[in-house]
């Protein structure tokens, strides 16, 4: 790591980026605010400094390689590690997501697939490999990486889309397998997972160029553990009815938990998001103004049709207030104990919901059905997830026969909107809300 | 006395349906929709107005459902061709338990729960594999009628397999069967076969509960509804006019909303 380097880095950190952040504000109040949508309440006050965090986290990054190590991580690997040796880490997956949001999905899926990537594969990889080949992003720029972090807990498609970018850069490639879990965790599952960890611990060093310090590690996990048991804390507001937020809203402020664990910006930032939310449920402030029914959702977001759901839903008087997919982020967290460092790091990450069995999904989300008096349920059938998607329509017809809800299936892609058909989807949306309204 | 009207329409066709207070149907139509949504609905509902003996200010309250139903300006309400067509083939078969509709552009099955309600549905996805157009496109590369499909396939002294789900590649692969001077009725059949596979496969993600009732232009094929029948165990139960159930259902919704 250069000197230099990290002059640069602390100097847009603490100067040069505020400067930025305060020019676009003042040219920003000029311009006429968006007219609010009636079908929606008060929106949340702290939305302003998630998309300051997220700014500074894309735009700060630039500068990072020289001054620290770079890593891209996959969304369920145990960054905690990375943390400790102070990576400045990337996430391709919310990275993806944002693209998405930006519409850049097809675009970007384009170039990777004019690589010879087939339009089969999960298309946060294809927009992954599509701004590897192209350098195109919203971002502005992403750093090259020096190290590549990757769990199979997720998919097993991140394997190979990491052993592309392994290959293509000729950098270390480091995998945390975690075995599926059929039934109930096993000793030795546990006892292999600890072991990986102790066998990458050196090649991390080496990528950061220093010693791993245990103490440090402690500290950060028990920072990251408490950032996503606030997120928990902050989904759990949505019990109340009405919800203060919907799971649309959750979507986006899900950006710090997944990308940011582990740094006290992303710890700090959910104390403010659930003081928020605290606040709106003691005062009755709903996140639409009018809560008729209130809906599950299962998978990843649609996420070029965020905005046009949410308005679509707001207008029926409908609320979504649970996700799985949202609940990820803080399910398993309560297994962290530094008392039991490794092991306990391998049972959080291992037991995540994709890398867990359908009765156990199905016995969570009927949970959250009764925990979050839910009146139906939407699952997204998402083209790219395979994992998630795999057993949904299993999963709709047991629960909707055994709670009595109404449930639909309606199929998309995550990012690429050349697989979304607007109309049939729409048709079996509003088929669905029908069921609901006569239920 | 007031009537009351249902519109459907689909990609394909745009049927209309004329029933008094009590359900009673006064008149009906079956047109072709062709490039404009609007025109299409207006031209149904005045042939099913002529049939009747009615016009338009005889009408209390009307109801679109189908693909084009947001095109309707003369509908008080929209409706989704799924409740609708629950609701219409409830009307006709008061013990109907499912209904699988076989339509221009998507084929659908829907389990009914009590009074004609939809208690599950499910519908084709992004492709028209399954869809009377994947039949229409066949019919039209063959040389043959879309009436004369079913009566070929009934005839039928065996059966070719067809392998493409494509509709695209299903053509060139009816073409080159033909070349090869395969039986053009045992071809249809095969391609029925095809049709009924894909719908099959979707009826087992909600289950199949008696009555079975088929509704959709491709109902009227009697090739398509005997292999649906022994395909999935059951008997199928054919309404007289099977492409404007949307429609009844439709017009007995607007009997609901002006109550």
């Amino acid at each position: 790591m250069s000197l230099s380097a990290k002059a640069r880095l602390q100097f847009m950190k603490d100067l040069g980026l505020p400067a930025m952040l305060r020019l676009a504000k003042a040219t920003k109040g000029k311009r006429a605010p968006r007219a609010a949508n009636p079908d929606f309440g008060p929106p949340l006050k702290c939305a302003a400094r998630l998309k300051e965090i997220m700014t500074r986290h894309y735009y700060l990054s630039r500068f990072a390689p020289g001054a620290r190590p770079v890593a891209w991580v996959t969304s369920g690997a145990p960054v905690e590690l990375l943390r400790a040796l102070d990576f400045y880490t990337i996430y391709p997956e919310n990275h993806g997501a944002l693209c998405g949001a930006q519409k850049m999905g097809p675009e970007l899926c384009a170039a990777a697939e004019e690589q010879g990537y087939s339009s089969d594969l999960c298309s946060y990889a294809r927009v992954d490999l599509g701004h590897f080949f192209s350098g195109k992003t919203p971002a502005g720029q992403l750093p090259k990486p020096d190290l590549l972090f990757c769990s199979n807990n997720i998919c097993q498609t991140v394997v190979y889309w990491y052993k592309v970018l392994a290959h293509r850069l000729g950098i270390p490639l480091v995998l945390f397998d975690t075995p599926f879990n059929y039934g109930e965790i096993t000793e030795a599952n546990i006892a292999y997972m600890k072991e990986q960890i102790l066998e990458m611990i050196p090649v991390l060093e080496k990528t950061a160029g220093k010693a791993f310090d245990m103490q440090r590690f402690m500290r950060l996990a028990e920072l990251s553990k408490s950032t996503s048991q606030l997120w928990g804390q902050c989904l759990e507001t949505m019990r109340a009815r009405p919800a203060p937020m919907t799971i649309f809203d959750a979507f986006v402020h899900l950006a710090p938990v997944v990308s940011l664990r582990g740094l006290p910006v992303a710890r700090d930032y959910y104390e403010i998001l659930l003081a928020e939310l605290t606040e709106r449920v003691g005062q009755g402030i709903g996140a639409i103004t009018n809560e008729k029914k209130r809906l599950m959702w299962d998978n990843i977001a649609v996420w070029y049709k965020v905005r046009d759901f949410a308005e679509l839903f707001a207008a029926r008087g409908m609320n979504f207030v649970a996700a799985t997919y949202t609940n990820a982020w803080a399910e398993t967290i309560q297994h962290l104990d530094m008392s039991r460092p490794w092991e306990s790091l391998a049972k959080t990450y291992s037991l995540v919901i994709l890398n867990n069995n359908l009765k156990h999904r199905l016995g969570l989300m009927e949970k959250m059905v009764r925990e979050y008096s839910v009146d139906g349920l939407v699952v997204h059938s998402a083209r790219s997830c395979k994992p998630y998607s795999l057993g949904q329509y299993d999963l709709k017809s047991l629960l909707s026969r055994r709670l009595g809800i109404p449930a639909v299936v309606i199929e998309a892609d995550i990012t690429d909107y050349r697989f979304f058909s607007e109309e049939q989807a729409l048709t079996r949306l509003e088929a669905f809300f029908e069921a609901l309204e006569a239920a | 006395m007031s009537y009351f009207a249902g519109i459907d329409v689909g990609s394909l066709s745009s049927d209309a349906a004329i029933i008094g207070q009590d359900g009673d149907l006064k008149g009906w139509s079956v047109t072709e929709t062709g490039p404009h949504s609007t025109n299409a609905a207006e031209a149904a509902l005045d042939a099913a107005l002529d049939m009747a003996g009615l016009t338009r200010d005889d009408l209390a309250f009307v109801v679109a459902t189908g693909y084009g139903r947001a095109a309707v300006p003369l509908a008080g309400k929209k409706i989704t061709e799924i409740s609708c067509h629950a609701l219409g083939a409830y009307a006709l078969f008061p013990d109907v338990g499912t209904v699988i509709d076989i339509g221009g552009q998507d084929s659908k099955v829907i389990r009914l729960g009590e009074g004609g309600k939809v208690a599950d549905f499910v519908m084709n996805d992004k492709c028209a594999a399954g869809t009377g157009r994947f039949l229409e496109v066949m019919a039209a590369k063959l040389g043959v009628g879309l009436d004369d499909l079913g009566r070929l396939s009934l005839a039928a002294q065996g059966e070719v397999s067809i392998s493409s789900v494509c509709t695209v590649f299903a053509e060139s692969e009816v073409v080159s069967l033909v070349a090869k001077n395969h039986p053009i009725d045992q071809v249809i059949k095969g391609l029925h076969r095809s049709v009924v596979n894909r719908v099959a496969a979707m009826t087992g993600n909600i289950g199949i509960t008696p009555r079975v009732i088929m509704s959709g232009g491709v109902a009227k094929n009697a090739g398509v509804v005997a292999l649906m029948a022994e395909r999935l165990g059951v008997d199928i139960a054919v309404p007289q006019e099977p492409q404007i159930v949307g429609a009844l259902g439709a017009a007995l919704m607007a009997v609901r909303a002006a109550l």
